[in-house]
């Protein structure tokens, strides 16, 4: 039985991978089995761990769960023509009590320590008496206030950017793009990992060719 | 000998002397008639010296601002604390919970004069003592009063974050007012935004549908919203031009809220017959079952636009780069910086970041959605202008020691850490 789940996978993810040369039987064959088997294990998952794990086992020590499971049941009347505009009401109340409770974090963590990260002196102390800051900690200091305060100067959408102002966005352009370069090949190298997994497996676990 | 006398007094605070008093208390308990047979029974010896006194000044008190979740413990080293020739250890905190057993929570390094009980309940009462440990015994300190943690339902550290919000808060409410009356309010232009129309004309005169991608998170990602309110937009378009458009989306709350919005929008456009929910369908949950499915799918029925907006993950690169190999003009956007690098290779336009928000409330040019963007950019202007303020007043106080300066500074730190 491992033998066989052991080429069932390698027969799976050179399917998936014989996508690169072009959409082909065997690729839609890995495509519905991967779908499929996905699909049916989220069904299953959701129903053992929400209705059942949570719901059932836990509604005798937990009444709000009734609010949970009333919502649930709502969402299900858009199988009722007549009265699926119901459906809206646990959309509603998702979407209100997710901005609710993520307003106070988002300020605290997008705009309060955020700010407070970038407000550091642009030359450290003893410059007075004899500029003894490191040219690299002025540097990094510069970099980091201009480069917060243009990006913000950028995404400030009250005001067209012409002049000073749009001097200033272009500036914030640039340490966005850059920032993004670094963090896409930070990200390629992460990708890489899993390619490397699948090579591992390939010709480890199923050839045995390599260690 | 003399060490159990002591953990029977423990309102005693003793230092100095100690076998000296433990024989006056040995006496007075025996005159007072105590019944404890080992204390009348007891030899000390004083020439025994004791190793190390208790701590002192033990207080406990209830943690503030939390969910009644923690107890604060304070006390006074032991005497025989030292950097030098130390006798102490360590010492060891005691819990007696609802009266019961005393039983140890921590050891802690010598030196050290505080704890913080974290491992409390609302209904329990709770008394602590500390033991001073040294290599011959323990000495416990008094005992604290009885406590019972408190919840408190205000956080006041949070203050200066709760005006900031209010701030924040009442531009949004001003300007939601000013735009509901009729005023218009000017945001900028959004270079993607402009390219939408042209994008779907494209694919009606090529007679190829217009795919949708909305993320692969639920409706409580903030990214999910601001896609399908821009899905709202495109798929009138689309219903305008009578183009076709086709979305398969990873959660099933996404699919409803995506089919509702574009029978709207087919509504709006005086064609309800076009409208078929067939046009969203659910995938999988599952990441790259749905990438399998969704590529598969471009491949096949060749899309001449692709719209990718909303929260991606890993799965941003693989679609985005098969909606380039198949030469569709697509348009991405997610607040997600990760991912943000593949689609600005990838794709014709990007909105980036705030962007996808921003692009939202312009293309539905609702007064609340663009009294949102308005408030926001309110909050926008005061984080620049701290910033300034902060780093000339920081610099100047640093530099060369401006006092006033110093002020500012600080008040910016106790203002923006209440977080």
């Amino acid at each position: 039985m491992e033998h066989f789940a052991l080429w069932l996978s390698a027969f799976l993810t050179l399917g998936i991978l014989s996508f690169l040369y072009k959409d082909n039987p065997w690729y839609k064959l890995s495509e519905a089995i991967f779908v499929g088997i996905s699909a049916g294990f989220w069904v299953v998952t959701l129903f053992w761990d929400n209705l059942v794990g949570k719901f059932w086992d836990g509604w005798q020590d937990e009444p709000m769960l009734f609010v949970g499971a009333a919502l649930g049941f709502l969402m299900l009347l858009r199988l009722v023509p007549k009265i699926g505009w119901i459906s809206r009401w646990p959309l509603a109340f998702i979407v209100g009590a997710t901005s609710g409770l993520w307003l106070m974090n988002y300020l605290a963590s997008n705009i309060m320590v955020q700010v407070m990260a970038t407000i550091q002196p642009l030359f450290s102390t003893g410059y007075a008496s004899g500029f003894d800051a490191g040219w690299g900690a002025i540097i990094s200091s510069l970099v980091i206030v201009v480069g917060t305060f243009t990006g913000l100067v950028y995404f400030f959408f009250s005001k067209e950017h012409k002049g000073a102002f749009g001097g200033a966005a272009r500036v914030g352009i640039f340490f966005i793009m850059i920032t993004f370069g670094a963090s896409f090949g930070y990200t390629v190298m992460s990708r890489m990992s899993l390619l490397i997994g699948r090579m591992d497996f390939l010709l480890g676990d199923w050839l045995g060719m390599i260690g | 000998m003399s060490l159990p006398l002591a953990a029977t007094h423990p309102r005693l605070s003793v230092h100095l002397f100690f076998p000296i008093i433990v024989i006056v208390l040995t006496t007075c308990s025996s005159a007072f008639g105590q019944s404890d047979t080992q204390l009348d029974t007891t030899v000390v010896d004083d020439t025994v010296s004791i190793a190390a006194a208790p701590v002192t000044t033990l207080l406990v008190e209830d943690g503030k601002y939390d969910d009644g979740d923690s107890l604060r413990l304070f006390w006074v080293p032991s005497i025989d604390d030292q950097l030098i020739d130390s006798k102490v250890t360590g010492y060891r905190v005691y819990r007696l919970v609802n009266d019961g057993a005393a039983e140890p929570i921590v050891d802690l390094l010598p030196g050290v004069g505080n704890y913080t009980d974290k491992n409390v309940e609302l209904d329990s009462s709770y008394v602590y003592y500390v033991a001073t440990l040294t290599e011959s015994g323990e000495y416990p300190s008094i005992h604290t009063e009885s406590i019972s943690p408190q919840r408190e339902w205000i956080n006041f550290r949070r203050g200066y974050l709760f005006i900031i919000m209010m701030i924040i808060s009442a531009a949004i409410i001003f300007y939601v007012e000013t735009a509901k009356r009729g005023k218009k309010l000017f945001v900028r232009k959004i270079a993607g935004l402009e390219a939408i129309d042209e994008a779907v004309g494209r694919a009606t005169e090529m007679g190829r549908p217009v795919l949708f991608i909305p993320g692969i998170s639920d409706m409580d990602d903030v990214q999910t919203l601001a896609a399908l309110t821009i899905l709202g937009r495109v798929s009138r378009t689309i219903a305008d031009y009578d183009s076709k458009i086709f979305m398969p989306v990873s959660r099933s709350l996404v699919m409803t809220a995506a089919r509702e919005t574009i029978k709207t929008s087919y509504q709006a456009a005086g064609r309800p017959d076009a409208y078929n929910d067939d046009m969203v369908n659910y995938v999988t949950d599952e990441q790259f079952g749905y990438v399998a499915a969704v590529d598969g799918l471009m491949v096949r029925e060749k899309p001449a636009t692709v719209f990718l907006l909303g929260a991606f993950f890993a799965e941003s690169l693989i679609l985005a780069e098969t909606g380039n190999s198949i030469g569709a003009i697509q348009i991405a956007g997610t607040a997600r910086p990760a991912q943000l690098p593949f689609f600005i290779a990838a794709c014709d336009f990007t909105l980036i970041g705030e962007e996808l928000f921003a692009a939202s409330a312009y293309l539905s040019g609702e007064p609340r959605m663009l009294g949102s963007l308005k408030g926001q950019d309110v909050g926008k202007a005061i984080a620049m202008i701290t910033i300034l303020l902060g780093v000339v007043a920081v610099t100047l106080s640093e530099a060369w020691g401006v006092g006033i300066m110093t002020d500012l500074h600080a008040w910016l730190v106790k203002v923006f850490s209440s977080s």
